[in-house]
């Protein structure tokens, strides 16, 4: 019989089901279809008007129903797409799941268009306190649930069956991976055999785009969007944000074992460490983003020279790809000019909350496939970064073991080693 | 004694009615505890407000401070003054290695952008380009990350050093529950050694009040207590500002560094009843005996916010185990939301230390308590969603 603990004497966690959306398409075959032939999803901005914006362009998700009701309303959606696709595969029920939910969403804030009909609906006061006075009379909860931080995964739960507290959270650019790594921990505690991870974000509005153009964060180059998105790239100037969903079906393996679950992959891995730099720029040595990598592969038992790809954080940003490198450098040494690193991102955007779980998703798929999707709009290298990005053309290669980065804005930094097979 | 035990070593408070734990204790366990109230600012609305406060005494510098806006800086003052309780923050290992799950809601928005774009708004079509010129050119370029719910765990980090971890959880007072009962529960198998956990909430900004008001929560006309708030004009909730940060540790950890711990962290129980259909009451009586309360006899620290429903749930199942006294804070703070749960079990934590109940803090609805506080259980029930409670036992 298999061993069904891992080094440490933990349950092993595997993946029995795998979700996905982002601006490609809908479902895995369609996204990997896509992001294997170098396709962009990156386009024109239209839910919005764009006058007065430096950035024009994104990677929203515009073809679900929800995709002009909102971010709370979007992030559901997609949220719920993914969950129904990985629970289906993984052989369950998609209204009756049997495990604990976790679900990295961006913050919700109620949104301008809400605002303004309240406010249009009302005549007496001003400002602020015609909203609450107008809110007072308010007869449904429609409006008040946009403003909830958990009612997202209050409705999912109900709607797929999770059981228990479910948790919501947020840590920055790096949550999704934080959402797996929560189902992966839960499952390690045999707290439950299995666990539902998901990573939603639907929440491209003017206003959101508005604050990160303030933090200079958000590529300029609006005349071909396709080609704007140029991780680790000379001319990069910022990521392309973006919306999207990755949810995993996490299970322990003597669970997936005992039901002839198909096991889709390994959670092997996972660690993290905390910036205590600067809100938006990471220490200068890279510390964290090392100690974060390094955390992972220890956490997997493994050693740096059992991983034959990573899925890089690779925003597009100046800083972080030059960071990026470093720490892979750091911890790689010599041998990472040999390590294929891609960034899903050169494709797809920066899914922010959803990054993480959208990129375990892509991580876990190369492996399956045999098949690395390369890095974009990879034209003019930046000389300083000296790795094999899969320039511009997908590659086959039998890649047994990866590791998923994610770094966030905050200094939350996470990471995760997913394996092919059990052992 | 098992050295996995979940133990509390450090504990930071914050409301109106004052900073720290002996402040709290003084006011609490005076004669007829009071609150502090302002009644003007919001009206109609009450809110319990933030005390004066000194934030250099746990940020240090200036420029941090700018970096938050109030609800960030509240929260890590409040995580500052735990690590100092516990003896933490001077250490930059412990720090280094201390993981952290911070419970998280944000949303401090420009009031006075935002008054501005709804009031050109009635006269203008194009409502999408009125967004776009305003907040271009009218926003603070830094006010995104200074209210974004991450970067309380990120101003912690920067501030204390904190920086084994950093989760934030979001989703009200469920996040609050989470938050603890997945540090605990790290802690109980291995996985983490020690954590600071705790909220913050900053009621003083209309938004915040607009949360609970879009679907009526909130209490109006002449304040009363938590208690005592059913059939009142409003929704029954009296919001406060404040924060709860606790330092957890295993047993073991907490004794190799020679700390004496506040009291011991027992059962946490989460739920999700689903209230258009379950009956909250029952699923109250299930996480009660789930906690391990069911025998009563014992202070009940409850977290009640006033909401009508909810309030009178929690009220009729703690009635319907005997002996088990309720004190809701909330009569003297306000609803700290995601802090809530936190502030519980901290309140809950130091009646088990000084081996001392507190008094009624509502003489009408709440009855003197002469047992032991050898356990001593905090409750929350959201006011919308999720519930949860905690048994806390005394360390000897």
């Amino acid at each position: 019989m298999a061993r069904m603990t891992d080094h440490l004497g933990r349950p092993i966690v595997v993946v029995t089901g795998i979700g996905v959306v982002t601006s490609l398409g809908v479902g895995k075959t369609d996204n990997w279809a896509a992001l294997t032939a170098g396709k962009s999803g990156i386009h024109p901005i239209t839910r919005f008007p764009t006058d007065h914006l430096n950035t024009r362009i994104s990677g929203t998700v515009d073809f679900l129903a929800s995709s002009d009701r909102g971010a709370s309303a979007l992030t559901y959606e997609l949220a719920e797409t993914t969950a129904h696709e990985a629970i289906a595969e993984a052989g369950l029920d998609v209204a009756n799941f049997g495990g604990p939910l976790f679900l990295a969403s961006p913050p919700v804030e109620l949104d301008w268009s809400e605002r303004f009909s309240l406010y249009a609906s009302g005549s007496e006061d001003i400002g602020p306190e015609r909203l609450l006075a107008i809110a007072r009379g308010l007869n449904s909860l429609d409006v008040f649930q946009t403003s909830q931080f958990g009612s997202i995964a209050d409705r999912l739960s109900d709607s797929l069956g999770a059981t228990g507290l479910p948790i919501t959270l947020s840590t920055a650019c790096a949550s999704g991976a934080t959402a797996i790594q929560l189902g992966v921990e839960a499952i390690r505690r045999g707290e439950c055999d299995r666990a539902l991870s998901i990573g939603a974000d639907g929440s491209v509005t003017a206003e959101a785009l508005i604050r990160f153009s303030l933090l200079s964060a958000l590529s300029t180059q609006n005349d071909m969007p396709e080609r704007a998105s140029k991780p680790f790239s000379k001319d990069r100037d910022g990521f392309v944000i973006a919306e999207g969903a990755g949810a995993l079906v996490l299970e322990s393996l003597e669970s997936a074992v005992g039901r002839g679950a198909n096991v889709l992959g390994v959670l092997r891995g996972c660690g993290e460490k905390a910036d205590d730099f600067h809100r938006t720029r990471s220490k200068p040595d890279g510390s964290p983003a090392i100690a974060t990598v390094r955390a992972a592969l220890q956490d997997a038992g493994m050693s740096e020279g059992e991983i034959e790809y990573v899925n890089a954080h690779g925003t597009s940003t100046p800083e972080n790809d030059k960071m990026e490198h470093l720490s892979l450098s750091t911890v790689f040494g010599e041998r990472i000019r040999d390590i294929p690193v891609s960034s899903n991102k050169s494709m797809i955007g920066h899914t922010l909350s959803a990054a993480g779980a959208v990129e375990a998703a892509f991580s876990l798929m190369t492996m399956r496939e045999g098949v690395v999707p390369p890095t974009i709009n990879y034209d003019n290298p930046d000389p300083a970064i000296d790795l094999d990005v899969v320039p511009n053309v997908k590659r086959s290669a039998d890649i047994s073991s990866v590791i998923s980065n994610s770094f966030g804005f905050g200094g939350q930094n996470a990471c995760l080693v997913l394996t092919r097979e059990p052992v | 004694m098992n050295p996995q035990d979940v133990v509390i070593t450090g504990i930071g408070l914050v409301s109106c009615l004052g900073e720290g734990i002996d402040a709290h204790w003084e006011k609490l366990t005076a004669g007829r505890p009071a609150p502090v109230l302002d009644e003007n600012r919001f009206a109609p609305y009450t809110v319990h407000p933030l005390p004066e406060i000194d934030w250099g005494l746990q940020i240090a510098k200036r420029g941090d401070q700018r970096q938050m806006e109030t609800w960030q800086r509240l929260g890590t003052y409040a995580a500052g003054l735990a690590l100092d309780d516990a003896a933490i923050k001077p250490d930059l290992d412990l720090c280094a290695t201390m993981d952290m799950v911070v419970a998280a809601g944000g949303g401090e928005r420009d009031e006075t952008v935002d008054a501005a774009i709804l009031a050109q708004s009635l006269t203008r079509d194009d409502l999408g380009v009125l967004l776009n010129e305003q907040l271009t050119t009218e926003l603070r370029p830094t006010l995104f990350l200074a209210q974004l719910s991450n970067l309380l765990a990120g101003n912690i980090s920067i501030v204390h050093k904190v920086t084994g971890s950093s989760r934030t959880f979001m989703g009200e007072e469920g996040a609050g529950v989470a938050a603890i009962e997945t540090a605990a529960a790290r802690i109980r198998c291995g996985q983490s050694t020690h954590v600071l956990v705790g909220g913050a909430f900053q009621t003083e900004h209309h938004d915040m009040l607009l949360g609970y008001e879009l679907a009526g929560y909130l209490h109006r006309g002449p304040w009363k207590p938590v208690w005592q708030r059913q059939g009142s004009e409003g929704g029954g909730v009296v919001t406060g500002s404040g924060a709860a940060f606790l330092v957890l540790e295993s047993r073991q950890h907490a004794e190799q560094r020679g700390r004496t711990a506040y009291a011991r962290l027992g059962t946490v129980a989460s739920g999700r009843s689903r209230r258009n259909r379950d009956d909250l009451g029952a699923e109250i009586s299930k996480l009660l005996a789930k906690a391990g309360a069911e025998n009563g006899g014992m202070l009940a620290i409850s977290g009640a916010s006033g909401a009508h429903k909810a309030t009178a749930a929690e009220r009729a199942a703690l009635e319907g185990v005997s002996g088990l006294e309720p004190r809701a804070f909330g009569s003297l703070t306000g609803h700290l939301k995601e802090a809530q749960f936190p502030f519980a079990v901290a309140l809950a934590a130091l009646a088990a230390f000084k081996k001392q109940a507190y008094p009624a803090f509502d003489q009408q609805a709440e009855q003197a308590f002469a047992g032991s506080t050898d356990a001593v259980l905090a409750t929350t029930v959201g006011y919308h969603q999720f519930e949860g409670m905690a048994l806390v036992h005394a360390t000897d």
